[in-house]
């Protein structure tokens, strides 16, 4: 419990899991081929290496689209846009819920039972309502995560001490300008943490709306392969799909340190 | 005719048999009181004796059950407002503003009540200003530092500066230096005592320490419980007990005293020329 790792033990520690990982998927892989040079369900590393090029770097026959930057610009976009617009909603009916104890006897109750709706059971709606293009595809998304991140940012504001509203207040702040000086500024750190926390969810649903119904994407790319055990083309994808998940996380945490030194590990310290 | 200097700063602070109650649960009863501008009073009690409830009802935050305060022989407005400041224990600085914002801000709110901004010619007077402030209190070497990187001491003198820059009616101090060391605390003293006698804001300060009470101030205020039932110990409520005036008062008397005298031989001299 007391013993704390040097730091290049500590970087060797946390890529040990990822040797054993890499090594013990290359044992199997090399069994299986040993018995039957065919076999799709886990191809060598050359294979994998050449179909990577053949997706990243080469370009589509039929569409002259390189497949790999294609499938990723049209979920990136699908994603971002369905992040972009939960968290504007998340902050606005956040804040307001937070902070106007009236919003929040109308708001807040209605917020709670649709963040209940389990938002894959009403997927056939959405693609009733809206079609089988774009819209439905970021609508489940911000039905996915956006009622998360209204309740959470409607807490931290209900957190924010009472001492400073109240301060504010013989400073001579109106409602509007306790939110727009006080409560915003402080909730725009923890909007990030939210934001990163429901990254996953949101891939989760990207990727389920792309599976069912799309053209392209990343999602699509994966469900479309399956039917051909195309392994080679599936663990790229998941490894890239992690990788731009894993970096998207990294630069929220990094983004939330740069634009707000105040904000001390998570957390405000008085 | 000469006008007294007893008439013209007459009860500047005046509680008029209130009462505060929540249900069957008596906090306040019967509280009269009558506050001239420019006093230091100190209050002391237990908790639970309504100190930091009567603190609220200065404030504005809370409304009293029955009875009426008035502020200047208008009754005080239901909701915080400019007329009164305050410093809270802990949490009264925004963690989000350096020392210099957090000061600023006072200012930008009341200039401003679209954006709560300002810029240019405005922001510099607005920053000089506080800048002279946070001189005051001795924190010009912090201006830009946040919050977190302050001690307990200068996040409270910081707190104060954010309160006097908007010259208060009143400010109204909630044991704002029971989280400090000892030394810190005599330092903070010596700084409140000195403000005090710079801006001639009526302060109203609650403490524990009845030590700390009697030595700070112009008067000091006692808010005790005249009946207890131990049956019902929630059914009487506190009262003010004891109403001493302090060391600092007799010489504010003293003075009036003297301004007094001084002005009678003036009127006297002018009859004679």
């Amino acid at each position: 419990m007391n013993q704390e790792p040097t730091p290049a033990l500590g970087v060797g520690l946390g890529l040990l899991p990822f040797i054993v990982l890499i090594v013990l998927y290359l044992y199997a892989s090399d069994l299986r081929l040993s018995e039957n040079p065919n076999d799709k369900l886990l191809p060598s590393f050359t294979s994998l290496g050449e179909s990577i090029h053949r997706l990243a770097f080469e370009e589509n026959k039929r569409t002259g689209l390189v497949l790999l930057w294609s499938d990723s610009a049209a979920s990136l976009i699908r994603l971002i846009t369905g992040i972009g617009i939960s968290a504007m909603l998340g902050l606005i009916v956040g804040v307001l819920n937070g902070i106007i104890p009236l919003v929040r006897a109308n708001l807040s109750p209605i917020v709670a039972v649709l963040s209940m709706v389990p938002p894959m059971a009403i997927l056939p709606i959405l693609f009733i309502i809206f079609g089988l293009g774009e819209v439905s595809k970021v609508a489940l998304i911000v039905i996915g995560i956006a009622p998360f991140i209204m309740r959470d940012l409607a807490q931290r504001v209900v957190e924010l001490p009472k001492e400073q509203l109240i301060k504010a207040q013989t400073l001579g702040a109106s409602t509007w300008l306790v939110i727009i000086r006080v409560v915003l500024p402080q909730v725009l750190p923890r909007l990030l943490d939210a934001v990163r926390l429901s990254l996953g969810t949101a891939w989760l649903f990207l990727i389920a709306a792309e599976a069912i119904a799309s053209t392209d994407g990343l999602g699509y790319r994966i469900f479309l392969v399956r039917r051909y055990l195309a392994m080679d083309v599936i663990l790229p994808y998941v490894a890239w799909i992690t990788l731009l998940a894993y970096i998207m996380d990294w630069s929220l945490r990094r983004l939330t340190q740069l634009c707000f030194p105040w904000f001390v590990g998570g957390a405000v310290k008085t | 005719m000469k006008t007294s200097p007893h008439r013209t700063n007459e009860s500047y602070i005046q509680a008029n048999n209130v009462w505060q109650e929540y249900n069957s649960h008596v906090v306040l009863e019967r509280l009269n009181l009558q506050v001239k501008a420019g006093e230091f009073c100190t209050i002391v009690g237990t908790s639970g004796c309504g100190k930091t409830t009567f603190l609220r009802l200065l404030l504005g935050a809370e409304a009293p059950s029955r009875g009426q305060i008035l502020l200047d022989g208008e009754p005080l407005a239901a909701e915080p407002d400019e007329n009164r400041g305050i410093v809270f224990q802990r949490y009264s600085v925004f963690p989000h503003l350096t020392v210099l914002q957090n000061v600023v801000l006072g200012i930008e709110l009341e200039h401003s009540w679209l954006l709560g901004r300002l810029f240019g010619v405005a922001r510099r007077r607005a920053e000089d200003q506080a800048m002279a402030m946070i001189e005051k209190v001795g924190l010009a070497v912090a201006r830009d530092k946040y919050p977190h990187e302050l001690s307990g001491g200068m996040q409270q003198r910081l707190a104060i500066a954010q309160s006097l820059v908007k010259t208060p009616r009143v400010l109204l101090l909630d044991e704002p230096f029971g989280a400090l060391d000892p030394g810190i605390r005599a330092d903070m003293h010596n700084l409140i005592l000195q403000l005090w006698q710079e801006s001639g804001v009526t302060i109203f300060m609650i403490t524990h320490d009845i030590k700390e009470g009697f030595h700070l101030g112009s008067r000091l205020l006692v808010f005790d419980k005249l009946r207890y039932d131990k049956q019902a110990p929630e059914a009487y409520g506190a009262s003010i007990t004891y109403d001493l005036p302090l060391a600092a008062q007799r010489n504010g008397i003293l003075n009036e005293i003297n301004e007094s005298l001084a002005e009678t031989a003036q009127y006297q001299r002018q009859a004679v020329v």
